[in-house]
C-alpha cells in the first residue's frame, strides 16, 4: 500500500502535544481512544447521532466520530480527561455528581464537554432554535428551555435529562458568580 | 443512628460512589480497557429475512491488509445446539453453525483483523450470496401461526363468568391496541473482549449479569462453568438488551479460540439495532364491562406478541388486568406469533409497558363513556385482596399514590370533557394511569470478609448498569455491618463471585441486598472471635419463599399534561409526575433518577419509538438514531418522581425493586392526556405526527388576520 | 471504509488541481456528511482534499446590499451572524433548527448544500437504490417511505433533500458561486438542484470538480420579515418531516412581496411559487392564505404511507404565513 493513506500528525490534547502516525481513516475519536488511551470520549453511534464522543476542538464542541484525526492535525483538543484542573473538579463536574446528572455514565463525558462548549457559545451571544430573536444584540437568559435545546445533540438513554439540565444551570450560575 | 453512633446509610440521598470516575472519563467500560496483542472482529449480518447462505466469498477480504481470517459456518467451531436461556431452549445462541437464516440481522460471519478499520474494510469486501425463501413478518393476533404463550410465569387468569358479566354491564369497552417493535438503545453498544488461557475462557463483556452469562457460555462451549470468567465493571446501560448472552461475546470467544489471541468484538450501533434483541410488537384486545356508576364487572385482556421460532419468550402484557382493579370476572390470555423477526428479549418493563398502555387506555375509555373522572373510576375499583388469586397484598399503597399525585398535580380542578382547553393554537390535556409491577427476589450469593484493618470486603455478583446498585449495596452492607460506608469495599460485576441476580426484572439490587444482609448476619456471629481476616458466605436460594401467602407488587400513579398542535400533529409533554410505592427506598436521590429515567423512557415510547421494517424484505429500516428516535433533551420537561411511605413486609429490610416501574404507566398517562386534549383516542403507539395531525377543516381556524 | 489519501491546501487553484488530477478525489469540508457516508460504505473517495484552510471562511457584504457567505463558514457562524439574523432571520432559524450544536460547529455552507438524502435505503449499500447505484431500483417507493417526497418525485426516486439551510436560501433566491479550473461560475439556487427525472444520482448542476466558493444572498427587504418553522418526529435533533421558510412584506394592506419554500417534501427545496402568486398583490387574509396553501399543495402526489405530509405541508404554510401576517399587523398598529 502506498503510504499516502497514512499521515504524520500533531495533536495538542489537554495541553500536551502528541505526534502520531495515523491511518487517514482513523477518526479523532479512535485516535484519542486507541492511540492516546484517552477513553473518556465514548462511541455511542459513530455517526454523529448521539453526542457521546463530543470533545472541544480549538474551543468548540464537535463530534469526534465524524472528525478525521488527520483533519485535526495541528488542532488543540480538550477531552473530558483535560477538564478537571490538577484533579480539582470543575463546578459542572461537581454539579453532575451532586445532582445525579447521569446513571450509567456512558453519555456523561459527552454531555459535560458539550455543556462546556455550549456555555461558551451562549456567552458569546449565539442564538438557539428557541431564542426569541427579536433583538439579536441583547444577551439571552439561559433558561431551562435554552439548555434543553442547545444540549439536544447529546442523547441520554438512561434519561438523566432533568438533572443534567439542572446541573448545567447551577454550574453556569456559579461560574458567573465566580467571574 | 445505630448504637455505635453511625448514621444509617440506607434512606439517605448520597451521590454515586463512582461519580467522580464518571465525570472525569475514568470509569472504564469494556471498550476502554486495553489488551495486549488484541485482534478486532467485525460482525457481518444476514440481509435476507429467511433463506440459506449460498456462498460467502472471502477471497478479496482475506487478501486485504491486516486481515487474520474470516469465521463463518464452514470453519467455526461447533457449539452446543441444545443450549438454553431464560425462557427455555434457545437456538439463536449457537452462531455460525449452519447456512440457515431465520431473520435479517442474523450474524453470519466474523472478519478478524489487526485493527478495527481493517476488519471493517474487509467485512465490506465479503461477498455473500443467499437463496432467499419466502418470509413472514406480518404480525397480527389473528395470524394463522398464533399459539398460546409459554406459561412459565404461571397460568393466565380466568375467574367469574366473563360473558355474563359483560352482558350485564351498562357499558362495554371493546378495543384493540397496538405497540410496535422497539429497540432498547442503551448508549453503550454491546462489546466484548475475550481470550483463552489454559482452557479457561476470560471475557470482558457489557452485560447485565456476568454470572448468568457465564453459565450460558459454559453450556454453549461445553466447558465446565468454573472455567468461564466474565467481568462487567461499568456498563453503559442495558434496559434488558444485555440480560441475554450477546453475539459480541459468543463471537469474540469463538474467534479468540480460533486465532489464539484476544479478540474484541464491538458492535456498531446499526448492528445493535439489527442483531441484539428488541421489544416485540404487540396487538392487544381489551374488553371491560362496567355498571353505570363505574363499578367494573368484567375485564378481559387478550394480548399477542411476536417472537422468533428460534427461542421462547414472554411479553407478559396481562399483569395489570389481573391486579389493578377488582371485578367479578377477569380473564387474561397471552398469545405468541412466531415470525421471521429478531428474537425479542425483555425491554425495560417487559409486558408491563405495552400491557399497561393498552389496559390503562381501556380503563380511561370506560371513564370516557360513563363521563366520570378517570381517577375516581380507578379509586372506585380498588381491590382489597388480589382479584384473581384472592390472596392479600403484602403492601398496596396505590391509593396513596393516586391521592398524593392528584394533590400535587392539581387534578381536582380538571374538567373531564375532552378538547375544551386551548392556549393559542395548542390543545391542552391531562391524563393519569396506574401500574402494579410484580416484585420479589432471585437467589444470590454474597461473601463478606472482615479484614485485619477494620474494613470489610463485600463480594456479590451484582452489576451496575446505571441503576446505582454499587452505591445502594454499599449502604446496605454498611448498615448491616453497623459501620460507615467508607469501611466497605464492594466487588461486583464478576462471574467468579458466584451466583447473583442480574440487573433485570427490577430485582438486581433487592436480591443482592438480601444476600448481603444475610451474609452480614452470619459474619457478625463469627466476629466475636478476634482473629482476622474472617469470612462468611451465604447463598439465599434456600431462604427464598417461592410460595408466599401474600402477593408482592410495587405501584405507581403517573400524571401527564400534554399540548397538541392539531395543525402539525406535534405532541409535547409539558408535565410528568409519578408517585411511587416501592417499599423502603435505599437512596432517594438515585432511586428518583431511576424512576424519572423510566418515565422518560415511557414518554419516548409514547411519542417517538418505532422500529420500522421494510414491508417487502422484512429488514429493519430504522437501524440508527436518525431513524429510530429516542427522546432528546428538548422533548423532556421537568419530570417529577416521588415516593409514598412504604415498607415491603416480605423483605427483611422492607425493600422492593424500582428499576422498571417508571417505564410502565407513562405511555398510557400520555395517551390519555392526548385524548383529553384532542378528543381522539390513540390506540396505536407511537402517537406520532402523522397519527395526530388534523386536516384544516377539523382544527378551528385561527382568528382572521386581516391586516387591511 | 476504503483507504484514502489526504491533503490540505490554502490555495483554491491547488484544491481544484488535486481533485481534477486524481480519480475519486473529493473535497472535505466539515466532514459531517462525507465521513458519515464513507463509514457506511456509500462514498469511497480515493483522496480527500481538505478545503477548510482556503480563504473562504468569511461573511461579507455584497455590493448590492446582500451578503456573501463563504463556502467554508460554519453553519454555527452563519446562524449567529448579526447581519444574517437581522436581514435573513429565517436563514439563521433554519440552520439552528438543524442537526445539533456540535454538528453545526463542523458543517459548512458548501457542505450543507451538497449533503445527500437521508433515505435509509440510500445509506445502506446492501439495498437497491437508484440514487446510489443507477438502475438498481428504488427500494423506498414500495418500501418504508413514511418520510419521503410528496411532490415532484418520479418512479426512479422518491427521496427528499434533507437540508434546512437550503430552504430559506431557495426562498431568498440565493446564488451559488463556484470556481473551476476553467474559471468561475454562478448558479441560482432555483436551478442548482436538478429535478429527479430518471437520474436521481445526478443531484446538482454543479460542474464536475467544481468548488463552491460562496453563496450569495441578494438584497431583499422582504427577507427581514421571514420565519422558518420545522416539524419533525421529536422536538430537536431530527431531520424535517416538513418545514417552511416564508417571508412576507405587507404594505398598505396589500402583499407586496412574499416568499415561500418548503423542505422535506421533494428531492430539492421546494419553492412554492403557486402559493406566492396566489397571495401577491392582495390582502393577507386568513382566507387568501388558506387558498394559497391549497393551491400549492394541489399538485402533491403522496405515496402509500405519507399522505399526512400533504396535510402537514398545507397547514404549515398556513400557520407560518398567518404568524407573519399577524406580525406585520402588529408592527403597523404598534
Ligand atoms: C446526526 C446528523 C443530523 C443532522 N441533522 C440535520 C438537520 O436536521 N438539518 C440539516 O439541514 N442537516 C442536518 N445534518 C446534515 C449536516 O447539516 C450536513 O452533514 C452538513 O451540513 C454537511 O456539511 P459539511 O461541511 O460537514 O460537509 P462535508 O461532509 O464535508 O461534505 C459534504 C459533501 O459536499 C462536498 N463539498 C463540501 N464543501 C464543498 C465545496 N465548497 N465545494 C464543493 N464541494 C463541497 C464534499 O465533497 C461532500 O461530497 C445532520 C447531520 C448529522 C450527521
Ligand atoms: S428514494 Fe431515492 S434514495 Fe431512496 S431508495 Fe429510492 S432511489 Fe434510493
Ligand atoms: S459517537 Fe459520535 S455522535 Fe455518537
Ligand atoms: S447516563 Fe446512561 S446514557 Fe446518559
Amino acid at each position: 500500500m502506498s503510504d499516502d493513506t497514512r499521515s504524520e500528525i500533531a495533536l495538542r490534547v489537554n495541553d500536551e502535544t502528541f505526534r502520531l502516525a495515523v491511518d487517514n481513516r482513523r477518526t479523532l475519536l479512535d485516535a484519542l481512544r486507541e492511540d492516546l488511551n484517552l477513553t473518556g470520549a465514548k462511541k455511542g453511534c459513530d455517526h454523529g447521532q448521539c453526542g457521546a464522543c463530543t470533545v472541544l476542538v480549538d474551543g468548540q464542541r464537535v463530534v469526534s466520530c465524524l472528525t478525521l484525526a488527520v483533519a485535526a492535525d495541528g488542532a488543540a483538543v480538550t477531552t473530558i480527561e483535560g477538564l478537571a484542573d490538577d484533579g480539582e473538579l470543575r463546578p459542572i463536574q461537581e454539579a453532575f455528581i451532586r445532582l445525579d446528572g447521569f446513571q450509567c455514565g456512558f453519555c456523561t463525558p459527552g454531555q459535560i464537554c458539550s455543556a462546556v462548549g455550549m456555555l461558551a457559545e451562549h456567552a458569546a451571544g449565539w442564538p438557539s432554535a428557541v431564542t426569541r430573536d427579536d433583538s439579536p444584540q441583547r444577551a439571552q437568559e439561559l433558561t431551562e428551555e435554552e439548555v434543553r435545546e442547545r444540549m439536544s445533540g447529546n442523547l441520554c438513554r438512561c434519561s438523566a435529562y432533568p438533572s443534567i439540565v439542572r446541573a448545567i444551570l447551577e454550574a453556569s450560575a456559579r461560574e458567573a458568580v465566580a467571574g | 443512628m445505630n448504637p455505635d453512633g453511625i448514621t444509617a446509610a440506607v434512606g439517605e440521598s448520597r451521590p454515586r460512589v463512582e461519580g467522580r470516575l464518571k465525570v472525569t472519563g475514568s470509569a472504564h467500560y469494556v471498550a476502554d480497557l486495553p489488551m495486549p496483542n488484541l485482534a478486532h472482529g467485525w460482525m457481518v449480518t444476514a440481509t435476507v429475512s429467511h433463506g440459506r447462505i449460498r456462498d460467502i466469498d472471502a477471497t478479496d477480504a482475506l487478501a486485504m491488509p491486516g486481515v487474520l481470517g474470516v469465521l463463518d459456518h464452514r470453519n467455526a467451531r461447533r457449539l452446543n445446539p441444545d443450549v438454553a436461556h431464560h425462557f427455555g431452549p434457545d437456538r439463536s445462541l449457537p452462531m455460525l453453525q449452519h447456512e440457515v437464516i431465520e431473520y435479517a440481522g442474523r450474524p453470519i460471519a466474523l472478519v478478524v483483523a489487526e485493527t478495527p478499520e481493517q476488519a471493517r474494510a474487509a467485512a465490506a469486501a465479503l461477498r455473500v450470496t443467499y437463496d432467499a425463501e419466502p418470509h413472514d413478518i406480518e404480525f397480527s393476533m389473528n395470524h394463522p401461526a398464533v399459539r398460546p404463550a409459554s406459561t412459565l410465569f404461571g397460568p393466565e387468569a380466568d375467574t367469574g363468568d366473563l360473558e355474563a358479566e359483560l352482558a350485564a354491564s351498562a357499558v362495554v369497552v371493546d378495543e384493540v391496541y397496538h405497540t410496535p417493535e422497539e429497540s432498547h438503545s442503551a448508549l453503550e453498544p454491546h462489546v466484548a473482549t475475550a481470550w483463552w488461557e489454559d482452557g479457561h475462557l476470560h471475557a470482558l463483556d457489557s452485560n447485565q449479569g456476568p454470572f448468568g452469562i457465564s453459565q450460558v457460555m459454559a453450556s454453549l462451549f461445553l466447558i465446565d462453568p468454573e472455567r468461564v470468567h466474565i467481568r462487567a465493571e461499568h456498563v453503559g446501560g442495558g434496559f434488558g438488551a444485555k440480560t441475554v448472552c450477546g453475539a459480541q461475546i459468543i463471537l469474540a470467544a469463538m474467534a479468540a479460540e480460533h486465532f489464539q489471541r484476544p479478540v474484541r468484538v464491538a458492535l456498531t450501533r446499526r448492528q445493535v439495532f439489527l442483531a441484539t434483541g428488541s421489544r416485540p410488537p404487540t396487538e392487544q384486545r381489551v374488553r371491560i364491562g362496567a355498571d353505570a356508576d363505574g363499578r367494573l364487572r368484567a375485564v378481559h385482556h387478550h394480548a399477542a406478541f411476536a417472537l422468533s421460532p428460534l427461542a421462547e419468550y414472554i411479553e407478559w402484557c396481562t399483569e395489570q388486568a389481573r391486579t389493578l382493579y377488582a371485578a367479578p370476572a377477569i380473564r387474561t390470555e397471552l398469545s405468541a406469533v412466531p415470525l421471521n423477526l429478531l428474537p425479542p428479549c425483555s425491554m425495560r418493563g417487559p409486558g408491563a409497558a405495552p400491557g399497561s398502555f393498552a389496559f390503562e387506555s381501556a380503563v380511561d375509555e370506560v371513564a370516557e363513556r360513563l363521563q366520570i373522572d378517570p381517577l375516581q373510576l380507578r379509586l372506585l375499583n380498588q381491590p382489597v385482596v388480589s382479584p384473581v388469586s384472592g390472596r392479600p397484598f403484602s403492601t398496596r399503597r396505590l391509593v396513596q399514590c393516586f391521592q398524593e399525585g392528584a394533590r400535587r398535580f392539581g387534578w381536582a380542578q380538571r374538567d373531564h370533557r375532552p378538547r375544551v382547553r386551548r392556549e393559542g393554537n395548542l390543545l391542552v390535556g391531562t391524563g393519569v394511569a396506574a401500574v402494579a409491577f410484580i416484585a420479589g427476589v432471585f437467589p444470590s450469593a454474597a461473601t463478606i470478609t472482615a479484614e485485619a484493618d477494620g474494613t470489610f470486603s463485600v463480594r456479590v455478583g451484582a452489576t451496575d448498569i446505571g441503576t446505582g446498585a454499587r452505591t445502594a449495596l454499599i449502604a446496605v452492607a454498611a448498615d448491616a455491618l453497623g459501620v460507615g460506608t467508607e469501611r466497605i469495599h464492594l466487588h461486583i460485576g464478576d462471574s467468579d463471585i458466584g451466583p447473583a441476580a442480574g440487573a433485570g426484572g427490577s430485582r438486581g439490587t433487592t436480591s443482592c441486598a438480601f444476600a448481603i444482609i444475610e451474609t452480614a448476619k452470619a459474619l457478625r456471629e463469627k466476629l466475636v472471635d478476634p482473629a482476622r481476616p474472617v469470612t462468611a458466605s451465604v447463598d439465599t436460594t434456600p431462604l427464598i419463599n417461592w410460595q408466599p401467602d401474600e402477593e408482592r407488587y410495587t405501584y405507581s400513579a403517573v400524571f401527564a399534561e400534554v399540548t397538541v398542535d392539531p395543525a402539525t400533529g406535534e405532541v409535547r409533554v409539558r408535565r410528568l409526575l409519578g408517585m411511587f410505592a416501592v417499599g423502603r427506598v435505599i437512596n432517594p436521590l438515585l432511586a428518583r433518577s431511576q424512576l424519572i429515567g423510566g418515565m422518560i423512557g415511557g414518554l419516548s415510547m409514547a411519542l417517538h419509538e418505532e422500529s420500522v421494517r421494510d414491508p417487502i424484505t422484512g429488514r429493519l429500516v430504522t437501524a440508527d438514531f436518525a431513524g429510530y428516535h429516542i427522546s432528546a433533551h428538548a422533548d423532556v420537561p421537568n419530570v417529577e418522581a416521588d415516593f409514598v411511605v412504604d415498607y415491603e413486609p416480605q423483605d427483611p429490610s422492607g425493600f422492593n425493586g424500582l428499576g422498571e416501574i417508571g417505564n410502565a404507566g407513562t405511555a398510557a398517562a400520555i395517551a390519555n392526556a392526548v385524548w383529553h386534549a384532542t378528543g381522539t383516542r390513540h390506540r396505536t403507539l407511537p402517537i406520532s405526527l402523522g397519527r395526530v395531525i388534523e386536516p384544516a377543516a377539523a382544527h378551528d381556524h385561527p382568528g382572521a388576520v386581516s391586516v387591511a | 471504509m476504503r483507504a484514502f489519501a489526504y491533503q490540505r491546501t490554502t490555495q483554491i487553484r491547488d484544491a481544484l488541481n488535486l481533485v481534477a488530477q486524481h480519480d475519486g478525489a473529493r473535497f472535505l469540508a466539515g466532514g459531517t456528511n462525507i465521513v458519515d457516508l464513507m463509514k457506511a460504505g456509500v462514498e469511497s473517495p480515493a483522496r480527500l482534499v481538505d478545503i477548510r484552510s482556503l480563504a473562504l471562511g468569511e461573511i461579507a457584504e455584497a455590493p448590492d446590499g446582500g451578503l456573501v457567505l463563504g463556502a467554508t463558514v460554519t453553519n454555527s457562524s452563519v446562524a449567529a451572524d448579526a447581519q444574517v439574523r437581522l436581514r435573513y432571520p429565517a436563514l439563521s432559524q433554519a440552520i439552528l433548527a438543524g442537526a445539533s450544536g456540535q454538528l453545526r460547529n463542523m458543517a459548512t455552507v458548501g457542505g450543507n448544500l451538497l449533503q445527500r438524502t437521508r433515505c435509509a435505503y440510500f445509506s445502506d449499500p446492501s439495498e437497491a437504490c437508484n440514487k446510489r447505484v443507477p438502475g438498481s431500483g428504488c427500494s423506498a417507493i414500495n418500501g418504508a417511505h413514511h418520510n419521503h417526497a410528496i411532490l415532484d418525485w418520479t418512479s426512479h426516486c422518491v427521496a427528499t433533500h434533507p437540508s434546512d439551510m437550503a430552504v430559506p436560501l431557495t426562498a431568498f433566491d440565493a446564488v451559488v458561486r463556484y470556481e473551476t479550473l476553467h474559471g468561475p461560475g454562478e448558479i441560482p439556487l432555483a436551478e442548482f438542484y436538478l429535478p429527479v427525472g430518471d437520474r436521481p444520482d445526478r443531484e446538482t448542476a454543479l460542474p464536475d470538480g467544481a468548488l463552491i466558493t460562496a453563496v450569495v444572498l441578494p438584497a431583499a427587504a422582504v427577507a427581514g420579515r421571514s420565519r422558518y418553522r420545522k416539524v419533525r418526529e421529536r422536538a430537536s435533533y431530527a431531520f424535517a418531516t416538513v418545514s417552511v421558510a416564508a417571508a412576507l412584506d405587507v404594505q398598505h394592506g396589500l402583499v407586496r412581496d412574499v416568499r415561500i419554500a418548503l423542505g422535506g417534501v421533494a428531492s430539492r427545496p421546494w419553492r412554492a411559487r403557486l402559493a406566492e402568486s396566489a397571495l401577491c398583490g392582495g390582502p393577507a387574509t386568513a382566507e387568501r392564505i388558506s387558498v394559497a396553501a391549497e393551491v400549492e399543495i394541489a399538485a402533491a402526489k403522496p405515496l402509500r404511507d405519507n399522505a399526512y405530509k400533504v396535510t402537514l405541508a398545507r397547514n404549515l404554510i398556513e400557520a407560518v404565513l398567518t404568524e407573519l401576517a399577524a406580525d406585520s399587523g402588529e408592527e403597523r398598529n404598534g
